[in-house]
């Protein structure tokens, strides 16, 4: 009765075509360990970590128009904190997680607060996320407690049966949690868009001063971007590190892992709700057939797949501005209330 | 009538020069409030410091009993004075219905009971059959209708209306005119509007102040002040055209 109930909010109003094809994508994504091998299921694993992660950045820059160039900043920290409260102290990731967020909202807001009391905007807040991520990372580098350069690394072992408590276990597992996590974000995103809150962020996003005549506190509802946005982004920096079972500054807080996070989005739909997730499908899956059919044919070809991370973004944004969701959706005919 | 806004020997300099110099008026609860004058005259600027867009530099503004001079633009509307942009400024990617929507969010209990509340306000304002267009798909006549239902449906006490019939055609002129003359006879709207205009002015305004150069040169009925000397000299004189056009 309240699962009816829940289903019929959810799909509120969504064509029949429209909830057939959503019904077809979830019973694939779900069965789909059934049938993928190992090395297939991998893929499917980053395609959805990328889903996730732009998803946690479209709520900032999609809804709300806060472009953060530096998101790779609260992957980092979700995954270190986890990491570290993991190794240590052996407490589980899902109540690292508990740290985890509190720490990347921290930082969230600590940058919100610098950049939007002090009047820095548009490119010059991009900046400012970016050298935040850079601190991070040579911050990371120097930090004794975290391995510095050296790496931190979580115990790997063959391990008899899943663990779900402690993340360990076999791809199927890390497949099923970051699917459900994807599933999570994008009921979070929608119902998010359609509340007050929503409406309110898209307002700024369109126009930040008659935002403000129309009311707005828009310092605060920017602050909840930012912070919203930083707090979904921890979990995906505490799978990371249970997935990849290592972390070095080097690489977590890269710069190329915020563009990373970013293309996706781009490449779906920006402030769409299906975009993230389209264009993880579209980027990482692509890059990833690349991949085997390069290696297929016995070539190596180091930056390739940076190569055609151009070739793909350059292409959307020559013909599909907007990106590939909005034109799909009415190539398709579905709903113009799915976003 | 008790003053509804009071405006108190206001003055805004920007380094050396002086846009609003010791400006005071009021406006009565329930009234239409026209402000004219040629252009540089300061009328933005006046409306701007009402709004919350600048602060003053001297002098007071009170509205309803309470000091707003200094406060943001949000916290302004807060308070029920609403406001138009004489450069329109619809939110261009929401849909019409959502741009209002964003103003009744204001006070509303929730998304539907604004979509209610902004719904109401489309009908009013001859935009319900728009409602779906993007807000960037509109004309020119219809952007400045939204920015009154958007403005409107905060819920305020006071309209600042920035010369929102600049750029319409006479019966557009005419169709605004007959809908805020609405909003204020039954609604019990107050209205503060910058106009050039003058057809509209004559039509609409209960009392009008005239500024010249950041100064109040007159003010009274709109009769009274077509016919004083000064403003014949400084501002109607040189603009036969817009005379004309009544």
């Amino acid at each position: 009765m309240i699962m009816a109930r829940v289903i019929a909010r959810l799909s509120g109003n969504l064509s029949a075509p429209t909830l057939f094809l959503l019904a077809a994508l979830g019973l694939a994504l779900l069965t789909a360990p059934f049938f993928a091998n190992d090395y297939l299921l991998t893929v499917l694993i980053l395609i959805l970590y990328f889903a996730y992660a732009g998803q946690a950045w479209n709520i900032m820059m999609g809804f709300a128009g806060q472009l953060s160039l530096g998101h790779a900043i609260y992957v980092g920290l979700g995954a270190y904190v986890a990491a570290l409260l993991f190794t240590r102290y052996g407490i589980a990731p899902w109540l690292g997680l508990l740290a985890a967020i509190p720490v990347a909202t921290a930082c969230g807001a600590i940058i919100g607060f610098l950049a939007f009391r002090f009047g820095v905007a548009g490119v010059y807040f991009a900046i400012l996320t970016i050298a935040f991520a850079e601190f991070a990372r040579i911050g990371f580098d120097h930090l004794d407690i975290v391995n510095a350069s050296a790496g931190l690394f979580l115990p790997v072992a063959q391990y008899a049966h899943n663990d779900l408590w402690r993340l360990r276990g076999s791809p199927t597992m890390f497949y099923y949690v970051i699917l459900a996590a994807t599933a999570l974000a994008f009921v979070l995103s929608r119902a998010l868009l359609q509340s007050r809150i929503g409406y309110f962020w898209r307002a700024i996003r369109e126009d930040e001063i008659a935002a403000r005549a129309a009311g707005i506190d828009t310092f605060r509802y920017k602050m909840y971007a930012v912070m919203i946005s930083a707090a979904v982004t921890a979990f995906a920096g505490v799978f990371y590190a249970f997935f990849y079972n290592n972390l070095f500054p080097e690489q977590v807080f890269n710069i190329s892992r915020s563009i990373e996070i970013i293309l996706g989005p781009v490449i779906g739909g920006v402030g769409t709700l299906f975009g993230p997730i389209l264009g993880a499908f579209i980027l990482t899956g692509l890059a990833e057939t690349l991949n085997a059919v390069m290696l297929h044919f016995g070539l190596d070809l180091p930056g390739a797949k940076q190569v055609f991370y151009g070739i793909c973004l350059l292409i959307v944004v020559l013909a599909l501005p907007n990106g590939v969701w909005p034109w799909l959706k009415r190539r398709l005919g579905l709903a113009e209330e799915l976003q | 009538m008790t003053a509804l806004l009071s405006v108190q020997s206001v003055s805004k300099r920007f380094r050396g020069l002086v846009a609003i110099d010791g400006v005071s008026f009021e406006v009565p609860d329930g009234a239409m409030f026209a402000v004219i004058g040629p252009n540089g005259a300061g009328k933005t600027t006046l409306f701007n410091l009402i709004a919350g867009a600048m602060a003053p530099s001297s002098g007071a503004i009170t509205f309803a009993d309470g000091r707003i001079d200094g406060m943001t633009a949000d916290a302004v509307c807060r308070r029920g004075l609403a406001r138009t942009f004489q450069l329109v400024r619809p939110f261009p990617g929401l849909s019409v219905e959502d741009n209002v929507i964003v103003g009744a969010l204001r006070h509303a209990r929730d998304v539907a009971s604004a979509r209610e509340h902004a719904l109401t306000l489309l009908r009013r304002l001859d935009l319900f059959d728009k409602r779906h267009q993007l807000a960037a798909t509109l004309t020119l006549p219809d952007r400045k209708r939204l920015e009154v239902a958007r403005a409107l449906a905060t819920k305020p006490r006071l309209l600042l209306l920035d010369e929102v019939m600049a750029a319409l055609r006479p019966t557009e002129t005419d169709r605004m005119v007959a809908t805020l003359r609405a909003l204020n006879r039954e609604d019990g709207l107050t209205i503060l509007l910058i106009e050039h205009v003058m057809r509209a002015v004559m039509a609409l305004a209960s009392h009008v102040l005239v500024l010249d150069h950041g100064t109040a040169i007159a003010e009274g009925t709109p009769e009274q002040v077509v016919h004083d000397p000064a403003v014949v000299q400084s501002y109607l004189g040189q603009s036969d055209r817009e005379v004309g056009a009544v």
